[in-house]
């Protein structure tokens, strides 16, 4: 019996998976043509880059920080084994570009950003705020989900570019400032190995594929939340959990595509 | 104008097609059925209270009306056309035409007082900004609120809130404005002064005026028209007088608002003493 149970609740919670994911892309279908007003009118579009972008920053900045700074003391330990400290920024830097850059600054996003963007949006049609615009004949896919989703997907890797420098500077902190790795082999190390194309375009990659998919879970997820104060929460939670999810497999694939 | 071209058009108004006319809609949600084949007609220029108990599907059928839900069958067709047919553009261009006052108000919690009633302006018109402030200044002026103009939703009374969504329903000057329960929520003199307005939006700018209400009196002082509704179907139509001297047990009930009657109070449930006695959830 409790077996039975279980196995209906396993098939009914995949049904429901399946049938929010397709929810998911017929969204993503009416969302994409909905994006010519955000491109018509970027005041609309600045002002929500304003409220998830800049508000990362602090958050973003910070722990990109304190990864470098972690970076380059365990660099320093793992490289003096080996004679090698005057590589410690290559090793900081490309960490950092390939993918701590992209990944955590992708996480944190969507835990500080994406969960706010799904509260905002899910409440608006849980008071039916939504709905009000509809009658106004405003569409809400053009004034208000396509600019947030616009603004999310452009901040995500404008993030991810100060993550990396603020993150290239914490490992500066360390392990020149600190440690006493020579401060020109530092930089011109760093400079010869970390390829433009290959290394920081690639990451960038990663960080716009990033940002469309977490974007689109956080917006998505908000338009779809049962329209209550449960079912609000219940949206938020879902968007850090999948977006965190999506990213880290996402981060995989592009890995081995981009990196092999 | 003369007396005869007055009379001619008295009798072309009344040959008019309604404005909206709904036949045989139909609407369920899931296994409940909220519509049985509701044939209603809203002609121009009057005012129609739709009027029913609590839960009939009121602000349901509004909704049908502005094409936010979709019937299962039937039609609505306002102005002439079926406006579930519509789509897009076509759609939105006739949604400015309607305004509707939400029974929740749903005012844009992240604008003040002012911005929320000239959000559709700004998004549907391109007024210059002192044509804007000037209409936006009248509207508030209408529902006596242009001293609370910078004030955010959030400071609004509901009774407060209820009148600025008013303003922004008329903000665009449409045709037909559809009031959800405008009365609820409002103090004597409040009361008193938007039921003036709506009647004086109605015949001062020929607008046609839905009003879905269940305060049987402010409801029956301002009706051309009335429907009663009940349990998805239209149970007596008529004029105000007509209804209040009717014999039929279920206006009768309805008008006097009483518990006992042939219109349930109860939400469907099984017997009160089984249900007591017994362990469902
Ligand atoms: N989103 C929904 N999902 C399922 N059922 C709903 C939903 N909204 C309303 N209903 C049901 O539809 C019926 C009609 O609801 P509606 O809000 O139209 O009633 P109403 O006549 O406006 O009532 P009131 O006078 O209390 O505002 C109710 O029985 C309600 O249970
Ligand atoms: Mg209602």
């Amino acid at each position: 019996m409790s077996l039975l149970d279980g196995l209906q609740s396993l098939g009914h919670g995949t049904l429901s998976m399946l049938a929010r994911m397709g929810r998911a892309g017929l969204f993503l279908g009416r969302l994409m043509p909905s994006l010519d007003m955000s491109l018509r009118r970027p005041g609309l579009v600045v002002r929500e880059l304003y409220a998830s972008g800049v508000l990362s920053f602090v958050i973003v900045a910070v722990s990109g920080l304190f990864v470098g700074m972690v970076l380059g003391l365990q660099g320093y330990i793992t490289l003096s084994k080996f004679n090698a400290v005057n590589s410690l920024g290559v090793v900081v830097a490309l960490s950092l570009v390939r993918e701590l850059g992209p990944v955590l600054t992708a996480l944190l996003f969507a835990g500080r950003a994406g969960s706010a963007l799904t509260a905002e949006i899910g409440l608006m049609k849980s008071t039916e705020q939504l709905s009000a615009m509809e009658m106004m004949a405003v569409d809400p896919f053009r004034r208000i989900i396509g600019p947030r989703f616009l603004a999310a997907f452009i901040a995500v890797p404008l993030l991810t570019l100060i993550f990396d420098a603020v993150g290239v500077f914490g490992g500066y902190l360390v392990g020149v400032a600190m440690l006493g790795v020579d401060n020109g082999l530092f930089w011109s190390a760093m400079h010869g190995a970390v390829s433009f194309r290959a290394d920081v375009l690639s990451g960038l990659l990663k960080s716009v594929v990033f940002g469309f998919v977490g974007a689109w879970i956080a917006v998505f997820n908000g338009y779809d939340a049962v329209p209550n104060a449960s079912g609000v929460s219940r949206a938020t939670t879902r968007t850090v959990v999948n977006a965190s999810l999506a990213v880290l497999g996402l981060d995989f694939l592009l890995t081995a595509w981009l990196f092999s | 104008m003369n007396s005869s071209d007055n009379s001619s058009s008295q009798i072309d108004a009344d040959q008019d097609p309604p404005l909206v006319q709904i036949e045989g809609l139909t609407f369920r949600r899931g296994q409940k059925v909220i519509f049985d084949g509701l044939d209603i007609d809203i002609p121009r220029g009057k005012v129609t209270a739709i009027m029913g108990p609590s839960g009939t599907g009121k602000t349901t059928l509004l909704k049908l009306i502005g094409a936010q839900l979709r019937p299962q069958a039937g039609r609505i067709r306002v102005d002439g056309v079926d406006i579930h047919r519509l789509g897009g553009r076509a759609l939105y261009r006739m949604r400015r035409r309607m305004g509707m006052l939400f029974q929740s108000s749903a005012l844009l919690t992240d604008l003040d007082v002012f911005e929320n009633v000239a959000f559709p302006l700004r998004e549907n018109t391109r007024l210059p900004g002192g044509v804007l402030r000037t209409l936006i200044l009248m509207k508030l002026q209408a529902v006596g609120l242009r001293g609370a103009r910078r004030l955010t939703s959030s400071e609004l009374s509901g009774g407060m809130a209820r009148r600025v969504a008013l303003a922004r329903a008329i903000a665009l000057d449409p045709m037909m404005i559809m009031y959800d329960e405008p009365f609820t929520g409002l103090d004597p003199i409040t009361l008193g002064a938007i039921v003036a307005l709506i009647k004086r939006l109605n015949d001062g700018m020929g607008l046609t005026t839905v009003i879905v209400s269940h305060d049987v009196p402010e409801t029956l002082g301002i009706a051309d028209l009335v429907y009663v509704i009940s349990q998805g179907k239209v149970v007596a139509r008529g004029s105000p007088e007509t209804l209040q001297q009717t014999d039929s047990p279920w206006v009768r009930q309805f008008m006097r608002g009483e518990a006992d009657g042939p219109v349930p109070f109860h939400y469907p449930a099984p017997p009160y003493l089984e249900d007591l006695m017994g362990d469902a959830p």
